[in-house]
């Protein structure tokens, strides 16, 4: 059942992008960064930690979850260190989506070259 | 021939991109990719015996791993073009979008090319993440305290 939500979820994502790249003259790098932006909107009221309930792994893929993971995280050393874990905890949980992007390009950089 | 009608003409002749095929085509593949993501979680969180958090880590890093090498075979920036959102919006974009700055940039050296321009394209997600979930957490922290 929770990989027909995640499908769901992960799907109808992917498909307002869609919809907003089709019909307007914003680029793929506008449509990215406002998801993030909503996914830590959506954070404010918890209502994005509902999503990754019902949908699981369908709400953590798209990049909605990557606003919602760093909000999270500032939120977890806000609890323990007041106002200044805002600046301490941002990067707790998305460090390894962050630190396996930039390893695995250099890495392979190195040894592959572009096609055409 | 006046304005009007050279623009009716010009209507004509551009290629019509079939919005719904393009929204069905991004509905599928973005669905199947969240179903990919749950189906990882469930195989690492029962193969490693480890809880569902930190499964959803290593489903994370896979993804990033399989955008990135499939970046670098060369047939990914295909697959964008043909599916569009259904790969930009996951996580896969996000690394094919690096991957790609990181082939284009290497040949100018790895300080001043690689290093300088990798986060070229996905540094936009970084700074929109963390500027907004600033704004957001000082919200919830003095507005909703906590």
């Amino acid at each position: 059942m929770i990989y027909l939500n995640a499908f769901l979820f992960a799907g109808v994502v992917c498909l307002i992008g869609q919809i907003i790249l089709d019909n307007t003259k914003l680029t793929p790098g506008h449509i990215t960064s406002m998801f993030v932006v909503i996914g830590s909107f959506l954070d404010i009221f918890d209502i994005y930690d509902q999503f990754v309930l019902w949908a699981g792994g369908g709400a953590l893929v798209p990049i909605t979850s990557f606003g919602h993971l760093l909000i999270h995280g500032a939120m977890d050393t806000v609890n323990n260190f007041g106002v200044m874990g805002l600046f301490m905890g941002m990067f707790d949980l998305t460090s390894a989506g962050i630190v396996a992007a930039i390893i695995f390009s250099f890495l392979l950089s190195l040894v592959f070259r572009p096609k055409d | 021939m006046d304005k009007s009608k050279y623009k009716m003409l010009v209507n004509k002749y551009t290629p019509k991109e079939n919005r719904l095929y393009n929204g069905l085509i991004a509905f599928v593949v973005g669905g199947f990719m969240g179903m990919l993501g749950q189906f990882l979680i469930t195989f690492y969180s029962s193969y490693f015996d480890i809880p569902t958090k930190e499964a959803s880590v290593f489903m994370i890093i896979t993804l990033v791993f399989l955008g990135c090498f499939l970046t670098c075979l060369g047939f990914f920036d295909k697959l964008v073009s043909f599916a569009r959102c259904g790969l930009i919006i996951p996580i896969t974009g996000f690394a094919h979008s690096m991957m790609s700055a990181a082939l284009e940039y290497r040949r100018e050296g790895l300080v001043t090319g690689l290093g300088a321009n990798m986060f070229k394209l996905a540094g936009t997600v970084i700074i929109f993440g963390v500027v907004s979930a600033y704004i957001f957490g000082f919200i919830r922290v003095f507005v909703m305290r906590g």
